[in-house]
């Protein structure tokens, strides 16, 4: 049984903070850039514009891409067959405070929802951990910001609501989200499921690749659907006007009960940041 | 067009909804928690830490500065969560916000009554704002970290008007002009 050690986990996850909130994912980039090409308001290809520059900056002279550095969202791939040495809850929230501190990152967690004192550390992360076969351990690092993760909703409907239902609730929440979550967005669906299960599957739609193709025939066709129609809505790039409100619409999908029909709608910004470290 | 902080009168006359501006001076940042202390002090007859009188507010929580930097990565925040306050800001003298997103109802007749401007700035550039700012001093609730209150000072700092004092509002504008479907 392979040992993997904490102070391993802790500097894995460290870089992976730091990284994560200076470098964007190529493929966001591409994104970016095809949508500064479509655009067809002038102010939204501005927008774009300033948004690549952004990101050049932040590449170049190591700063934050936005100073929303985000609440630490970590999902860990335990494998059945390694052995972790230590406690790996606090493995992993030692990281998130020696990354946002060696990083410069902002410290955006306070330690209670009514109380609101800043922690001063950033933690502690939200941590999502999955037993799975194999002789890995996998970390995500996906940092949050408030102001699209504010625009997120958790709503059951009624089995009868089906494709129809999904569709409008989608539609409303990004009409009604506006210029609040720095469109372009990415929208992650989670649908099916429970209460709990379909926010965490919308949150895992945001990790997806922007380029990859879900494997599902009709749901493939639903995010091509959607992403066409939020287009359409008008809010463009800081929901200026224009013709490119989201860059992706992903749909993660899981069984559910015959009575429900669960959706979760997370929004996530143009700073659509996570990496990943296979230790 | 550029501006000079702090606003006046005729100045805010000639803003139009979308306008590119340029902000040059003084100006400050405060976000949520900062606001509720803001307020507090005005609603006890208190003296704020910094003369609202023609002065502008930047909604950001920066990140902390490198050695050698004038101000982390600085982007505005969103604004909605500063409606309960501003109203009571702007009939104390404030004429300028710097965020993004829309405001409510009761904001953008503030706006209008008190003769002032809501701008944007591009949420998510936090990185290329931050080389607008020149100087940056936190001057109060240094305990509150990122939502500290600081007096900045901006060169050429880009920002686009979403309200102005007439009443016009450049997000509903925009949507119309690009609305290909209604729900």
């Amino acid at each position: 049984m392979r040992k993997i050690d904490c102070v391993d986990i802790t500097e894995a996850v460290a870089e992976l903070v730091k990284d994560a909130n200076v470098f964007l994912p190529d493929d966001v980039l591409k994104a970016l850039k095809q949508g500064e090409r479509e655009e067809e308001s002038p102010v939204g290809k501005d927008i774009f514009r300033q948004i690549i520059k952004n990101n050049e900056i932040a590449r170049n002279e190591r700063m934050p891409i936005c100073q929303d550095t985000g609440m630490a969202v970590v999902f860990v791939e335990i494998g059945n067959e390694i052995y972790i040495e230590g406690d790996l809850e606090k493995a992993i929230n030692d990281g998130v405070r020696k990354g946002y501190q060696e990083g410069y990152l902002r410290k955006s967690i306070v330690n209670n929802p009514l109380k609101r004192v800043n922690t001063g550390d950033n933690t502690p992360a939200v941590i999502h951990c999955k037993l799975v076969r194999g002789e890995h351990l996998k970390i995500t690092a996906a940092p949050k910001g408030g102001g699209s993760e504010n625009m997120s909703i958790v709503k059951m409907l009624k089995p009868a609501d089906g494709k129809e239902g999904v569709r409008r609730l989608v539609l409303e929440t990004v009409l009604t989200a506006g210029a609040n979550p720095c469109p372009p967005i990415i929208v992650g669906v989670g649908l099916g499921g429970s209460f709990e299960k379909a926010a965490l599957l919308a949150k895992e739609a945001l990790l997806r690749s922007l380029d990859d193709r879900n494997p599902d025939p009709d749901i493939a066709s639903f995010e091509d659907s959607l992403l066409e129609e939020i287009n359409k809505l008008g809010i463009g790039p800081q929901g200026l006007g224009g013709t490119k409100t989201a860059l992706a619409v992903k749909i993660n999908t899981f069984p559910c009960h015959i009575a429900s029909l669960p959706v979760a709608i997370n929004i996530n910004c143009h700073v659509a940041r996570h990496k990943v470290i296979v230790l | 067009m550029e501006l000079k902080t702090p606003l006046k009168d005729n100045v805010l006359e000639r803003l139009k909804v979308g306008d590119k501006v340029f902000l040059n001076g003084v100006i400050y940042t405060a976000r949520d928690a900062a606001h509720a202390r803001l307020v507090e002090l005005l609603k006890k007859g208190e003296e704020t830490p910094f003369p609202l009188e023609g002065q502008v507010i930047y909604y950001v929580g920066p990140t902390p500065s490198k050695p050698g930097q004038v101000i982390g990565s600085a982007g505005p925040t969103t604004s909605y969560r500063m409606d309960p306050f501003a109203p009571l800001l702007l009939k104390n003298g404030l004429k300028g916000m710097i965020g993004k997103g829309a405001r409510s109802e009761e904001v953008r007749e503030s706006i209008k009554k008190f003769r002032a401007v809501y701008f944007a700035a591009v949420g998510g550039a936090a990185a290329l704002i931050s080389r607008s700012i020149k100087k940056a001093e936190v001057i109060a609730y240094p305990e509150l970290g990122p939502e500290a209150v600081r007096k900045i000072e901006v060169q050429n700092f880009p920002v686009i008007v979403i309200n102005d004092i007439y009443g016009n509002d450049l997000y509903e504008k925009g949507i119309r002009n690009y609305q290909k479907l209604e729900l």
